[in-house]
């Protein structure tokens, strides 16, 4: 990873002292973050831990009890529904499961989020080109006609980005972008991220429990236990780590 | 006692949705083109069904009141007698009870899976009100679709009732048809018309409601489709009920 990161802006995501419960159970407590602009940062972290609920309150499908949660300089508990709405065309997101409309085809998907943000590409600017544009910096221009039942998981996962990548975004957040794809496949989708940072600058948020997808593709790397950071530092520092649970990610 | 709230809280969350409904159905942005593909599948895909099931309700009525009318020497009656019963009562409640197994069921099944695989969640992120283009697109085409499914249903039973008719005692098309208009008027089909909107709009909330707020994942669909066919063919019944008692207020003025 050697791309530039922006540390002299804002950055693009600023958590502080973030809390958020489930009833009795304190997911996040006291969780902290910084994103810059042009950074992919990996969070690892046990089953349960909270992950992909940080990642849904930052997009703001999860209400956050209380902290500081601040996106593109935006706060997000703060944001009307029109602006969130806004907010939301800068913020791309991954779906675990890719979450694929699986009554509609390859081109209907990525055309779903044209629909209703045509002012953020301009008014001259051709839904066709830009979905076959985005199916071929994922490498499946092919499957522009079919259906998502009959893709692969690596195809549905390919498509997601696709679709994630239509609306320009300058954050994606990937929710465990390999899970459940062969090491071959995990590992061209790691490339396929970095590939995309490189292209759009974006900066990266990437919830994941593979180790290599994390190696591949991030800056920094944060190990979220037990509702904090844990613990922060590059792949290779963490690795070499004897700090009981961060060795635990490792071997 | 545990079950008695949980079945209250339902009813005020059930309410409560379809008061959301109420409140987003008049604002933009419309859904336009997502209501008319749910308009073409409520109403196209359900026609053949309908129409199977309203003729063999008519040939099957006509069939089992005939000779107990032929033994009163009462068989002239049947066209009023059948045109009445099927308009009134029997095709609007039948019909939707079969709506409520098909399109109820359908509808439920379709956003549990949705919300289970994060589709939902995905639209919500791509800057969609998933509401108004799942929910309201869904229940107004419900609203629309199946009084005319309903109406649709009354014709062709009552199309199987003059074919009996016809078979069994020489009694025309025409003749049939004349006589149960002339003993069904317009105080008849309106309550009935009426009635069918709220039988629509029933199903189609009810099937919404339980599919937006399903939980437990992929066995929570199955349920989900389950008690949206229950609860809304519950609902028909105690509709019809207090549309009969409301019309029969009329009747008596």
């Amino acid at each position: 990873m050697s791309y530039p990161i922006d540390y002299t802006n804002q950055p693009v995501i600023e958590i502080e002292d973030l809390y958020k419960s489930f009833g009795d159970n304190h997911v996040l407590k006291g969780f902290n973050l910084k994103v810059w602009p042009g950074e992919n940062v990996a969070i690892m972290g046990k089953s349960g831990s909270g992950k992909s609920v940080l990642i849904k309150c930052i997009i703001g499908l999860v209400n956050i009890d209380r902290g500081s949660l601040k996106v593109l300089n935006q706060s997000v508990p703060d944001l009307s529904q029109k602006d969130l709405d806004s907010l939301r065309c800068d913020v791309g997101f991954q779906f675990q499961g890719s979450a694929l409309y699986d009554s509609m085809t390859v081109r209907e998907n990525l055309e779903f989020p044209l629909r209703r943000h045509p002012s953020k590409l301009g008014t001259d600017y051709n839904p066709e080109h830009l979905i076959q544009e985005a199916l071929e910096d994922v490498g499946l221009l092919h499957a522009i006609d079919m259906m998502p039942s009959e893709l692969s998981g690596g195809m549905k996962k390919r498509i997601a980005l696709a679709r994630t990548l239509i609306l320009r975004p300058k954050i994606i957040l990937y929710d465990e972008p390999t899970s459940g794809l062969d090491p071959v496949t995990g590992k061209e989708i790691s490339m396929l991220i970095n590939e995309i940072q490189k292209r759009y600058h974006t900066a990266s948020l990437i919830i994941t429990h593979d180790l290599s997808c994390a190696k591949v593709t991030s800056n920094r790397m944060i190990i979220l236990h037990e509702g904090k950071n844990y613990v922060e530092s590059t792949y290779d520092k963490l690795s070499v780590s004897e700090d009981p649970p961060v060795r635990a990610f490792f071997t | 006692m545990k079950k008695l709230s949980k079945f209250f809280l339902m009813v005020g969350q059930m309410s409560r949705f379809a008061g959301r409904y109420f409140k987003e159905v008049l604002f933009p942005p419309y859904e336009f083109q997502e209501l008319l593909k749910q308009c073409y599948f409520i109403g196209n895909k359900s026609f053949n069904l309908v129409a199977i099931t309203g003729l063999i309700m008519g040939i099957v009525i006509t069939l089992q009141t005939r000779p107990t009318l032929v033994e009163f020497g009462a068989v002239s009656w049947m066209p009023s007698m059948i045109g009445v019963a099927i308009v009134r009562e029997i095709g609007p409640v039948i019909t939707a009870l079969i709506c409520a197994g098909k399109i109820g069921s359908g509808i439920g099944a379709e956003l549990a899976s949705m919300k289970v695989t994060e589709q939902i969640d995905a639209m919500e992120v791509s800057g969609t009100n998933p509401f108004k283009y799942l929910v309201i697109t869904r229940v107004t085409a419900t609203t629309v679709m199946i009084p005319i499914l309903i109406l649709i249903a009354d014709l062709i039973s009552l199309c199987g009732s003059a074919l009996v008719e016809m078979l069994k005692g020489g009694v025309t098309f025409q003749l049939y048809f004349s006589l149960v208009f002339e003993y069904l008027h317009f105080g008849d089909l309106i309550p009935s018309f009426i009635k069918s909107f709220f039988f629509g709009f029933a199903i189609g909330i009810v099937g919404c409601y339980m599919g937006y707020t399903s939980t437990k994942g992929t066995e929570g669909v199955g349920r989900t489709a389950n008690e949206a066919v229950v609860i809304s063919s519950m609902l028909v019944f105690i509709i019809d009920f207090i549309a009969v008692l409301v019309s029969d207020i009329f009747y008596e003025l």
